[in-house]
């Protein structure tokens, strides 16, 4: 009989090869008063991996991310981070699996009172207490460099424009070293050329740190250059999920519809 | 004309069988409505405040923000309690002296002063100014933040809100009021002798020691002290109407608004309670 040792060596293992999925979300359903959002989805995230999760305004795909990180409670089923279901967890239990969360707001949702350096080292002032004042300015340093604001240092947020607000939100989800990174709708309202960047810096982020990320879109180009898998939903059920090649080839007349609209 | 004429005759007639139950039903439904919401506020109020409580006691706790909102609660709130202490001060001065004259009862002026304003006036002018001033500010403020995805930005970051935003803020209201009260009375006092010397010379040394003959430290210490319950109640109103803010600029608005208006009501009503509390307890 397998002890719960066992059981976690086999999980640990199986993350190691990923093979196991670092998000799991089970049949989750979610409503607001008479409104049904979510009616029992289940989808699921690898590590390495990019889910991209695509519908219509109002179908619950930021909803969905929402309840991820756990700022909306679900009215039923599971979201198993590694394995734990974090469903209805306590505030300070939710931020230990918090820190393995980075999460993009749809429009930044930067701290317009601290300049741009202060919002990316804003989770290091509060999580990382080992640091040293001169280690916390290079790390936040290095994560604007990565996502090319490092000439932006002081400046608030009102003063740059909404693509880079989005850099920096994003410099500042990866400040705590994610193992799950979700991103909700990272190039709406961006011009062609931003989106493009923006796209460019999430598949480099990918390439480099192996996270498991869902991203949320309406941007079906960007979600067939940033996604190994999408995820189209619909009055709160996954339609189809598959490859974009899976989505171009299914008779399903939503898909149709949607794919020669996008 | 004739067709204005005709719809006030009619709004005003007595309505028919039918049309009274309805009447009473609307009547009855809206009052229930109101008296479920009300219970609804102070429920989630309750709900509210034992979260601050429990965030405000368990570590990590947050001394650099603390530090901040003393400053902003107390410093910056400095010249406007300063300028109400010291009006309050002159107005009590010109009232008295015209009414104990009338009396004979001059002498009693240094008593009359001091006790008016350290007792009654100062206490509950600096709770409402400072209602005003802090609770705005701090609605506001929350608000803002909670319609631009600010607060909830703080909380995917594993930081809990209640902890960093609302202990912090209800915490500093709690420990400034009576400081600012302090600051209020003395600016009373001094400007009230000021008023009543620039007439009627009076030294200061003489009217200190008659205002506070007899005195003792039951006598002004729990009026002083009792604001720290309107710290509690501006802070606490103040974080619970700004953190469930909805619906934009409009939504930010309303909480300032709500926030100045329910903090205010509630530092009156809950001073009527002290001040019983305060004779019963301290005679």
């Amino acid at each position: 009989m397998a002890t719960t040792y066992d059981i976690a060596m086999k999980q640990e293992r199986s993350e190691e090869d990923g093979s196991a999925p670092v998000v799991a979300v089970n049949s989750l359903r979610k409503t607001f008063g008479s409104h049904m959002v979510l009616n029992g989805i289940s989808l699921s995230v690898n590590r390495g991996e990019t889910l991209a999760v695509l519908g219509r305004s109002g179908t619950g795909k930021s909803v969905l991310l929402r309840i991820i990180i756990g700022l909306e409670t679900p009215d039923s089923g599971s979201i198993c981070i590694h394995g734990q279901n974090i469903a209805g967890l306590a505030l300070d239990r939710m931020g230990k699996i918090r820190k393995k969360m980075g999460f993009l707001f749809q429009h930044a949702a930067l701290y317009d009172s601290l300049t741009v350096a202060e919002n990316v080292a804003f989770p290091l002032v509060h999580h990382r207490k080992d640091m040293s004042r001169s280690e916390r300015a290079k790390r936040v340093k290095q994560l604007l460099f990565e996502v090319g604001m490092e000439g932006n240092l002081d400046k608030m947020p009102s003063d740059i424009s909404g693509g880079m607000q989005k850099r920096v939100g994003l410099a500042r989800a990866l400040a705590l070293e994610p193992e799950i990174l979700l991103l909700d709708e990272p190039t709406a309202g961006l011009d062609p050329i931003s989106s493009g960047e923006i796209d460019d810096l999430i598949l480099k982020l990918q390439r480099e740190r192996r996270m498991a990320s869902i991203v949320v879109t309406h941007d079906l180009h960007s979600a067939k250059t940033i996604a190994n898998r999408l995820a189209l939903l619909d009055q709160g059920n996954v339609v189809i999920e598959g490859t974009f090649e899976d989505l171009q080839q299914s008779d399903i007349k939503f898909v149709e519809d949607f794919l020669k609209l996008s | 004309m004739s067709n204005s004429g005709f719809t006030t005759v009619a709004a005003i007639s007595p309505p028919l069988p039918g049309q009274r139950t309805v009447l009473i039903d609307t009547a009855v439904n809206s009052t229930m409505g109101l008296i479920g919401g009300l219970f609804e506020w102070f429920g989630n109020l309750g709900i509210f405040f034992w979260q601050v409580l429990r965030a405000a006691v368990t570590p990590p706790y947050e001394w650099r923000e603390l530090f901040r909102q003393l400053d902003e609660v107390g410093s910056k709130s400095f010249p406007v309690v300063v300028m109400a202490g010291s009006a309050i001060g002159v107005i009590i001065s010109l009232e008295a002296r015209y009414s104990l004259s009338r009396f004979g009862a001059k002498s009693l002026f240094p008593a009359t002063l001091v006790y008016t304003v350290i007792q009654v006036m100062g206490p509950i002018i600096t709770g409402l100014v400072v209602s005003g001033r802090v609770g705005a500010g701090i609605g506001a403020e929350l608000a803002s933040m909670k319609v631009t995805e600010q607060i909830d930005a703080i909380e995917a970051s594993a930081i809990n809100p209640y902890r960093l935003l609302a202990a912090t803020r209800i915490l500093a209201c709690i420990l400034m009021l009576p400081l600012l009260t302090l600051v209020s009375d003395a600016c009373g006092l001094l400007m009230g002798w000021f008023a009543q010397t620039l007439v009627d010379p009076l030294s200061f040394h003489q009217f200190i020691q008659d205002g506070f003959k007899g005195a003792t430290f039951n006598s002004f210490l729990p009026q002083t002290f009792k604001t720290s319950v309107y710290g509690l109640i501006i802070g606490l109103i103040a974080c619970f109407q700004g953190m469930r803010t909805r619906g934009g600029a409009e939504g930010v608005g309303r909480a300032a608004t709500n926030s100045v208006v329910l903090a205010s009501l509630f530092v009156i009503l809950a001073d009527v309670v002290l001040v019983k509390f305060i004779l019963v307890v301290f005679p």
